[in-house]
Parts: structure tokens; sequence; C-alpha cells
């Protein structure tokens, strides 16, 4: 029985969202529930995970087997690995996700597709917990799939909105074409190892180290080609701001804390691939450091709420990218964890916000909330120290600071880009904070907002204690087993970078925004994000869409001409040209005969 | 004179036709006789599942009438005969066609809707599914040929008659021209291939047995010949002009069972006849079938994306499709194979599909001309849903049959990687990569047209129905058949492995 317990963790919110869709579509206030009750059963089930020993055995179901028999051939199954890794990761969801469905109660219930919502949010549950617990690269690549199936319905759920049409189509793209290269990666590294079995491939990595290098580099830089998009790492990073558009609880549970997470955690499963290639290691590193970086400069001239947080994710997710090439995966994983925690609480808060001021999310047409909705503005500010990492008291600066040290030991440029990321990271918080919930109301909406109820707030407050407590080795240990060891020389370093960093940022953003009821700064580069998506929208329009309209005219005229209208063409000219021998009176096929006749004569006698 | 069948199977419908014809009913007849093969397709496939357990022979349910013999000095032995048998890969086109006529026969419109020739509307898909069902069910080679195109001459009327723009004469002359070609290029590789093969019979069995000799010259030129009369029938690039335009002319039954089921013969040609009878002229054509799949794939899925109307870009992308396909057959072993069936069952079953939504949205909506349509989310969302699924099985979401085939063909096409790592990438691994682009570009077209169509504000005066119950009930068929297969695909699976395995002159797993 224990061992099928897994089984049910990734079969029950399947279940309910089948449900919700042949079933209870109809009557919201029960889909809604049961969609909750769900994510209730596998919290409370992944808490009970955290007791399974490393060598638990789930049995495995072949899904697709080719070429051969099950001992013979390709089996691609559906198989579940519980270990530190899943069991860590499982409960990071599990915990957000039921809070999430909480907050969604309140925030949903007007809404007319409330049953669609919930559907949804059970739908993602599902595909998220089985890129979590999956075995193999085959499963993980289905459920990748199906969390950006998800992350579409999510995004695209006021579908009426342009806008959030749009949205939800960009994100499904832009996922697609880093799938294309995960999907290129699997297939290379199965060719490689011969297994798309995790442990198999472990095992067989471990005892080939010299396994084709190029090659292998190649491989693992494909693998992570799947990370940059679905982590929206540079250059695909584009779909996740856009993806604001869905719902905030949304954005707080897929946009913030898990899905876009899936990519690190992903490359955390295959550390091993990572650690086997040098190269692809490098060049995941730069990845990471350079979107944290990049991402922290566009984050600091947003004016709405949500893109804000949601360029700081795309930091942070860059953050634990460039540990997972520093071969740091530990440290990843531990700001993974973290992170979910006290981002998913920022973008629950700004959902708080967002409702509480009539849906709007300009910072600027807020201000002075502090004491509308102490709740909310209490929350909020504790998960911005733990995302700016205020020393000792927060979740954030404990795994923010193994990264660094991470830095620190392998590459001193990436150590100033994350020093100078956390200034900024710095900055642009305490220009949110100052905005949105000090100085004074700046419009109707916001002199009239009141704090949320409680079915919002609770899941505030729930989320503000593993913000602060998450990284402290009593919690962090229960869960993830074992803490990214400190290193000695260095450590006081590290630490006086963060501090200075934090101190910098948070005073020269005091000193510029106390009381501001404009920007000071406008930094237009900025604003417009480096004008990457307008590259990109003329990229597309030039590449895409302007060669696929000069391949239709080519497709069209040329080839239909060459292959179908000239051949037509030519057998009808012989066709007429023949036609004036079918004279149509008996003298000229008598002539005509006649002249056969002569002729067959003539070769008979002459020819011989 | 007792029937076997299979021969039931493939003569169930052309009788039909036939009573049409002289004035059975034509709604009800047809719907008789479509649902009655699909009960004795899922019969046969009982029986097929019983059978192949106990014996290792390649075909079941075999029948044999003998037309013409040949005189041997051993004696005489079968030149032509109208035999019908199954083995895994024709059972899964069996199932396929007769899901997909029954779901082109309830979804067509009742007589009393049909502008002219009402019996022929209903005739004509029976007649197009009879003879896609002899061709898959043939065990010999004049017959397999025959049945094809028999259904060439109800697609022809069909989009002449009744197709939809004015433009209908000409496109159904253009396909039946097009394809008339392709076929005498077929016909004339078929002819080459019986004499080389010693002209003594036409029996796919004993045709395979003589292969053995064939000298490598001899089947590079065969199979160049029919690669291309297969080709032009599957809308191999550059041979594909026929199809888009075929299929956006044509009445929503015909282009269902058209691009679903009568176009995968030419695959299915390939797979039978050409592949395991001449496999040096396939290993020598690799190349070059490589660069005209990724023509499919790449510029053919391009030229989707530029498409303004939906039914010109369902035509477009059914011969992008293709490409996977033929990318599965090019692999040449096991994994390929299956996947390059699987898909074509995918593919088949998810076209029919959503030309039988397009054709829906044709009629209520007046246009599909995506620029004039939108939010109709709105007001059908049950359609929506069930478009939106059909949507999300093309472009091969995980759950859906097309998934499962597209997987397969690319394990298959980088099978030879693993078994000869010394090797490195070679031509069909790169194709293969470039052929996964095609992930994105179905991705955009898809997306972009259910965009355009049904999110967004809804447009003024333009509103759905959702489809009531009996009208849901073919469109779920269709979509329970490709969840089916997507979760659960040893449901075909258990049938083409042990087919595939045993076919000749295709590379087996050894890892």
């Amino acid at each position: 029985m224990m061992e099928q317990l897994p089984w049910l963790i990734l079969l029950l919110p399947l279940v309910s969202a089948a449900t919700i869709l042949f079933v209870a579509r109809r009557v919201p206030n029960i889909s809604a529930l049961l969609s909750t009750g769900s994510a209730l059963v596998t919290f409370v089930m992944s808490i009970l995970f955290l007791g399974f020993g490393d060598d638990a055995v789930v049995p495995a179901y072949p899904w697709l087997w080719l070429g051969g028999t099950l001992e013979k051939g390709l089996v691609l199954e559906i198989g579940l690995q519980i270990d530190q890794l899943s069991r860590g990761m499982m409960f990071v969801v599990t915990t957000v996700g039921f809070l999430v469905h909480v907050f969604s109660l309140g925030y949903m219930r007007t809404d007319d597709g409330k049953a669609r919502y919930f559907a949804g949010l059970s739908l993602f549950m599902f595909s998220m917990t089985g890129i979590v617990l999956a075995n193999n690269f085959a499963m993980m690549f289905v459920f990748w799939e199906l969390v950006g199936l998800s992350s579409y319905l999510l995004i695209g759920h006021w579908f009426q909105k342009d806008s959030a049409a749009d949205a939800a189509k960009k994100a499904f793209i832009t996922n697609r074409v880093g799938d294309f290269g995960f999907l290129i990666g699997i297939l290379l590294v199965w060719a490689i190892s011969q297994t798309v079995n995790f442990d198999r491939m472990e095992t067989f990595f471990a005892g080939n180290p010299e396994v084709g290098s190029g090659l292998l580099a190649f491989a693992v830089i494909c693998v992570f080609c799947g990370a940059v998009g679905k982590s929206a790492q540079l250059p695909l990073h584009v779909w996740l701001p856009d993806a604001m558009e869905g719902p905030t609880p949304v954005s707080a549970l897929i946009h913030a804390a898990t899905m876009v997470a899936a990519g690190v955690y992903m490359l955390a499963r295959v550390a091993f691939l990572v650690e086997a290639s040098e190269l692809a290691a490098h060049v995941i590193a730069w990845v990471g450091g350079i979107t944290a970086l990049v991402a922290a400069l566009m984050a600091l001239q947003q004016d709405d709420i949500k893109r804000v947080l949601a360029y700081s994710t795309l930091s942070q997710l860059g953050y634990m990218v460039m540990a997972v090439g520093l071969l740091a995966a530990e440290a990843a994983m531990f700001h993974l964890f973290t992170h979910a925690f006290f981002k998913a609480l920022l973008f629950l808060g700004s959902g708080s916000v967002i409702y509480a001021c009539h849906h709007e999310q300009d910072i600027w047409k807020m201000g002075g909330l502090r004491k509308k909705m102490p709740l909310t503005f209490i929350t909020f500010s504790i998960a911005t120290l733990s995302l700016m990492a205020l020393p000792w008291v927060t979740a954030g600066f404990y795994s923010k600071e193994a990264i660094l040290a991470a830095a620190w030991h392998e590459s001193a440029p990436l150590f100033v880009i994350a020093g100078f990321t956390a200034m900024l990271t710095a900055f642009y918080m305490t220009r949110l904070v100052l905005v949105t919930f000090f100085g004074k109301a700046r419009t109707e909406h916001a002199a009239h907002a009141k704090e949320s109820p409680p079915v919002m707030t609770l899941p505030l407050i729930l989320l503000a204690i593993p913000s602060v407590i998450a990284g402290l080795p009593f919690f962090y240990e229960r869960v993830q087993a074992t803490a990214p060891e400190h290193h000695g020389e260095g450590s006081m370093l590290v630490l006086a970078a963060s501090v200075i960093t934090l101190i910098a940022g948070a005073g020269i953003s005091f000193w510029l925004y106390k009381g501001a009821s404009e920007d000071p700064l406008r930094i237009k580069l900025l604003a417009r994000k480096f004008y990457i998506d307008e590259i990109y929208q003329g990229i597309i329009r030039v590449f895409q869409d302007g060669v696929a309209t000069l391949l239709s005219i080519f497709d069209r005229y040329i080839i239909d001409g060459l292959i179908a209208q000239l051949p037509a063409y030519a057998t009808a000219s012989i066709g007429s040209i023949l036609r004036r021998l079918q004279v149509g009176n008996l003298q000229g096929y008598a002539f005509l005969f006649a002249l056969g006749v002569i002729l067959l004569i003539w070769i008979t006698l002459f020819n011989t | 004179m007792s029937f076997n069948l299979v021969e039931i199977i493939v003569f169930l419908p052309i009788v039909a036709a036939l009573a049409i014809l002289v004035g059975s009913p034509a709604r009800i007849t047809a719907f008789i006789a479509a649902g009655a093969n699909l009960v004795l397709a899922l019969f046969a496939t009982l029986q097929y599942a019983n059978v192949t357990e106990s014996s290792g022979a390649s075909y079941y349910l075999i029948s044999h009438r003998v037309f013409l013999t040949h005189v041997t000095e051993s004696g005489p032995i079968s030149f032509l005969s109208l035999s019908f048998g199954l083995d895994g890969i024709s059972l899964t086109l069996v199932l396929l066609t007769v899901l997909v006529t029954l779901a082109a026969v309830w979804v067509s419109p009742p007589e009393s809707k049909i502008r002219s020739h009402q019996r022929l509307y209903y005739l004509s898909s029976l007649l197009i599914s009879g003879g896609a069902l002899g061709a898959f069910c043939s065990l010999d080679l004049f017959f397999f040929f025959a049945f094809h195109e028999l259904a060439l001459i109800p697609t022809f009327l069909m989009i002449g008659i009744h197709g939809h723009g004015k433009q209908r004469v000409r496109t159904a002359w253009k396909i039946t021209i097009y394809l008339g070609v392709g076929s005498m290029i077929l016909l004339a590789g078929l002819t080459a291939l019986v004499m080389a093969l010693g002209g003594t019979t036409l029996h796919f069995e004993a045709m395979q047995a003589y292969a053995e000799g064939l000298s490598p010259e001899t089947q590079r030129w065969i199979f160049l010949t029919l690669m291309i009369g297969f080709g032009i029938l599957v809308s191999l690039f550059p041979f594909h002009t026929w199809a888009p335009a075929a299929y956006a002319e044509a009445p929503a039954p015909t282009a269902m069972l058209h691009s679903g089921v009568l176009k995968k013969f030419g695959l299915y040609g390939l797979i039978r006849v050409a592949m395991p009878m001449l496999p040096e002229g396939a290993a020598y054509w690799q190349d070059l079938l490589l660069v005209l799949l990724l023509g499919n794939i790449l510029i053919i899925g391009l030229v989707t994306i530029a498409q303004k109307r939906f039914d010109t870009l369902l035509g477009n992308s059914s011969v992008m499709h293709m490409g996977y396909i033929f990318l599965g057959i090019a692999s040449a072993n096991t994994i390929g194979f299956e996947g390059a069936v699987l898909l074509m069952f995918a593919h088949g079953v998810s076209i029919a599909l959503l030309f039988a939504l397009c054709d829906r949205l044709r009629t209520q909506a007046g246009t599909l001309e995506m620029s004039k349509l939108g939010g109709l989310a709105k007001s059908a969302p049950a359609f929506a849903l069930l478009f939106g699924m059909a949507a999300f099985a093309s472009i091969g979401l995980p759950g859906f049959a097309n998934f499962t085939g597209e997987v397969s063909v690319f394990f298959g096409s980088f099978l030879k990687m693993l078994e000869e790592p010394e090797t490195g990438i070679q031509a069909l691994q790169i194709a293969a990569m470039l052929a996964i682009w095609g992930v994105v570009i179905s991705a955009v077209y898809m997306l972009r047209a259910f965009r355009a169509m049904f999110k967004g504000p809804a447009q003024e005066g333009l509103a759905l129905t959702n489809p009531t119950i009996f009208e849901r009930l073919p469109i779920l068929l269709l979509v329970a058949a490709l969840l089916t297969v997507g979760f659960y695909p040893e449901s075909l699976m258990q049938f083409l492995r042990p087919t595939i395995e045993t076919l000749p002159a295709i590379a087996k797993i050894s890892f």
C-alpha cells in the first residue's frame, strides 16, 4: 500500500481536473472545493512523503515500448523517483499549491470561468507533480509539455482580452522553442548512454567519464535549452513577463514558485550530466549569470507591480541556473526552495493589493496602502526582506549566500555579476515597497482600498513563516536533508558583499523614492526592456512570417507551376498539335495512312 | 460460398454503396454500413488478438480466391488472386478507416440539406472507405493498386459536384489528373518490380520471397519510381500542390476520408512493398527522401503559417505532417516504422477530426477567413473545447496519439547512432533535428489560428451554437481514439510490434 501512495499524489489532481471537466463544470463552487480539496490531500501526502526513505521502491509501468520486448528494446515508462530531491520539491509544490488554491477561493470568487480556472489549477498540479516525480527523461518531457498546456490555459484564462490571449500563445510557443532543443538533447543523451532512465544514466556516466566530449557538450547544452525555455532564461525570457496577464494566484504558483523553477529542478536532476561536460557547465553558468543581471536591470524601471516581480523572478532564476552551472546544484535547489515561498508570497501580496485597488496594477496609482492593508503590508515586507537577503533573519539570505559562495569559489566575474545583481535587487524591491505602500494615496481606488478577506490574508501569513525560517537548518534539513556546506575561506567576504550590496541598493533607492509621486529616474532603455521584444517581433516578422509568405508564393507559383502547370500545359500543347492531325475527313486519313505505309516500307527495306 | 471476415469488411461499404445506388435510403444505409463495419473491425481485432498468440504466421484471417494461375515446370502457381489478410499494420489502418468512415458519414448533412446528387454524397464516402479497406487488406499487388484507384473516382466526383468554392471543378480535375499521373508512375514502378521478380506472381508474400535476388542496380531504379509514385499520392514535397486546395474545396466527409485515410495508401505501399522488397534501393535514396521530407516539414510548415484561411491551413498542415511519417520510414528500423504507423493512425484521426470541426465552423460562421472570426469560445465553449483538443492533438501534445507517434519516430531516427556510436551524427540524425523544429512551426500556426478564431473579443453578430449530444458523438469518437492510443499506446502496439519485428529488411533493435 505504502508504495502505491506516490501514485495517488500524482493521479489525484488529474482525477480532480477530469471530474471538473466532465461532471462538476456547471457548479463552480463544487469545482473550486474539489480542486482545493485535492490540493490539500496532496499537501498532506507530501508531508508524509518526507518520512520515506531513499530506498522506497515504487513500481513503474511501461507506457510505450518500442522495437522489441520489454526486456530488449526501448521502454518508455511512467515511473516515480522518490528521493531527497523530489521529496523536497514536492513539499514546495504542494505547499505553495495548496495555499494558492485557498487564496484563489477569494480572489476568483466572482469569476465567470471559476470552474475552468480550478480545473486548470488541478491540471497544473498533476503535470507539475509528474515532472517532479519522473524517473526518466521521456516521462519528464511528457509532463514538461503538460505544464506548458496548463500554463497556456491559465495565462489565457481571460481569453477575451487580446493581451491575455496573445500572452498565452507566446508562452506556449516560446516554450516550444526551448523544447525543440530539449527533445534533441534527450535523444542525444539516449543515443550516448542507451537509456532515458536517470539512475541508469548516472551509472553510465559514472562508468564512462571519457564518453564523446564534444557530442556530450552539445547534448547537454540541448538539454539545457529546455530549462532556458521553461525557466525563462535569456534569450527565451520574453514570455514570462507577458504571462502576468494570467490571474495573480496563477502567477504566484506557476510563474514564480514552481513551474518556472522546473528548469532548475530538471538541471539539478541531471546534475551529473552538467558535471560531465565542462563546456556545457560554463555555458549554463554564464547564461544564468547574464539573465540574473539583465533581468534585474529590466526590473528597475517597471511600473506594473506584477511585472517588477516577474523580472525579479527571472533574475532569481538566473541565480539558480548560474549555481547549477557552477556545479553547485544543491545551492540552486536551496535557493529554489526559499525563493518559492517568498516569491509566492510577494505575488499573492500583490494580488491582494490589486484586488483591493480594483484591478489596478500600476504602482504609481497606488501609494499609502501600509495603513489600509496592514496584514498585506507586513507579509509583503517580510517577503521583500527575504528577497533582498537581510542577513541572518530571512530565508533568502542563506540561500543567496550559498550561491554567492559558489560563485566566489568558481568564477570571479560571475561573483561580481551576482553581487551587483543583489544590489539591484535591493534597489528595485525598496522602490516597489516605498511606492506601493508608503507616501500618500495617489488615486481614488488606492485611497479607498481595504484589507482583503481572511481567505486571502491567511495564505499570506502562512507563507510568511517559511519566508523567514526556510533557510534555517532545522527546517531545511527536514525537507531537503542536507544544506549546502558552508565554505570556510572567503565566507566572510561573501557575507560582507551581501551586506554591502544590500545597504547600498536599499539606501540609494530609499533616497530616490522616499515620498516620490513620480519616478525620478527615467531610463527608457530599461523601461523598454532593452527593446528585446521589439527586436524579436522584427525577427519573427522577417524570418518567419516574411519567409513564410515568400515560400507560400513560391509554393503556389513556382513549385506548382513547374511540377503541375508546366507539364499540364505541355501536354495540352502537344495535344493541340496532335489534334491538327485529326483532320476529320476521309481523304486526310487516307493520306496519313498511306504516308505511314510508305514509311514502314522504307524502314523495312532500307534498315535490313 | 462462404465469406471471410476481412472480405466482409472490405465489401460491406461497397455493397452498401450499390444498395444506395439502386434506391436504398442513403443516410440510413450509409450509417448502418459504417456502424456495422466498425463493429466488424473491432470483432476482427479481437479475433486477431486471439490467433496471434498461438501462431507465428505473418498474416491472419486470410482469404484466397485465385483468378489467374501461372503454369511452371513445378506446377501451376497462382498469379493473380483476390487475397485478403491482416497483419498488425493493416489492422491498424483498417481501424483507422472504419473510425473515420463512421465519423464522416455521421457529420454528413441530412439529405434534405444537400443541393443535388444526395445519393452520391453518401455513396462516395462508402466507396472511398471500401477502396481504402481493400487496398489496406489486399495481399495481392493488383488489387492493392486497383482498390486505391476505385477510391479516387468518388473523390473526383465529390469535389467536382459538392465542393465549396467556385473553383471546384477545376480543383477536381487537378487532383484527379495529378493523382492519376502519380498512379501511372506507380503502376510503371510496380510493373517493373513484378517483371524484375520474374513476373510469376502478384502475391506479396511470394514476391517477397523472390525479392532477395534483386541486384542493387535494379532496386535503385525501381525504388525511385515507387518513391515518386507513392510520394505523389502522399503529397511528398514537391509533389504536394494538389492537396491543400483539394482539401479546402472538398466537402467535409471527402476531406476527412481522403486526407485521413486514403492518403495513407502511399505510405502503406512504401512500408508494405517498397521498403521490404527493395532495401538497397531504399538505402541508396535515403538522402534524397530526407531532403524531400524536410521540404514537407520546414517549407510547407512555413507555408502553413502564411495561410489566411483555416481550411487551406489544415490542408497544408496535413502535407507538413506527412514529413514525420516519411522520417519514420526513412529510418528503416523497427522503432521508426512503429512510429510511422502510429503516426499514420494518429494523423488520420486527428486531421479527420479537424476537418469535421472546420466544416461546422464554415457552416455556422459563414467564413473560414481567420481575420473575420474571433471570440467564438464565448458563444460555444464546448465546441471550442473540442476544437482545442483537436488542435493540441495535431501539434503533438502528450496524451494524444500524435505525440506517441512523433516521439517514436524521433527515437527511431537516433537508433543507429546508439547502436553504432562510432558513426556519430549522420544525415538521418541531422534531418531529424531539423524536423523537430517542426514542433515549433506547428505550434505557431495552430495556436495562432485558435487564438484568432476562438479567443479575443467576440465579433459582432458572430455566434456559434454548441453541438448537440448527437452531433458531439462522432467528434468524441475520434477524440477518444486519439486519447486511447495516447494514454495506452499498447492498444495498437500489441499488434504492430510483432508484425514490424518480422518485416523483412528492416533494422532490428539489438541493444
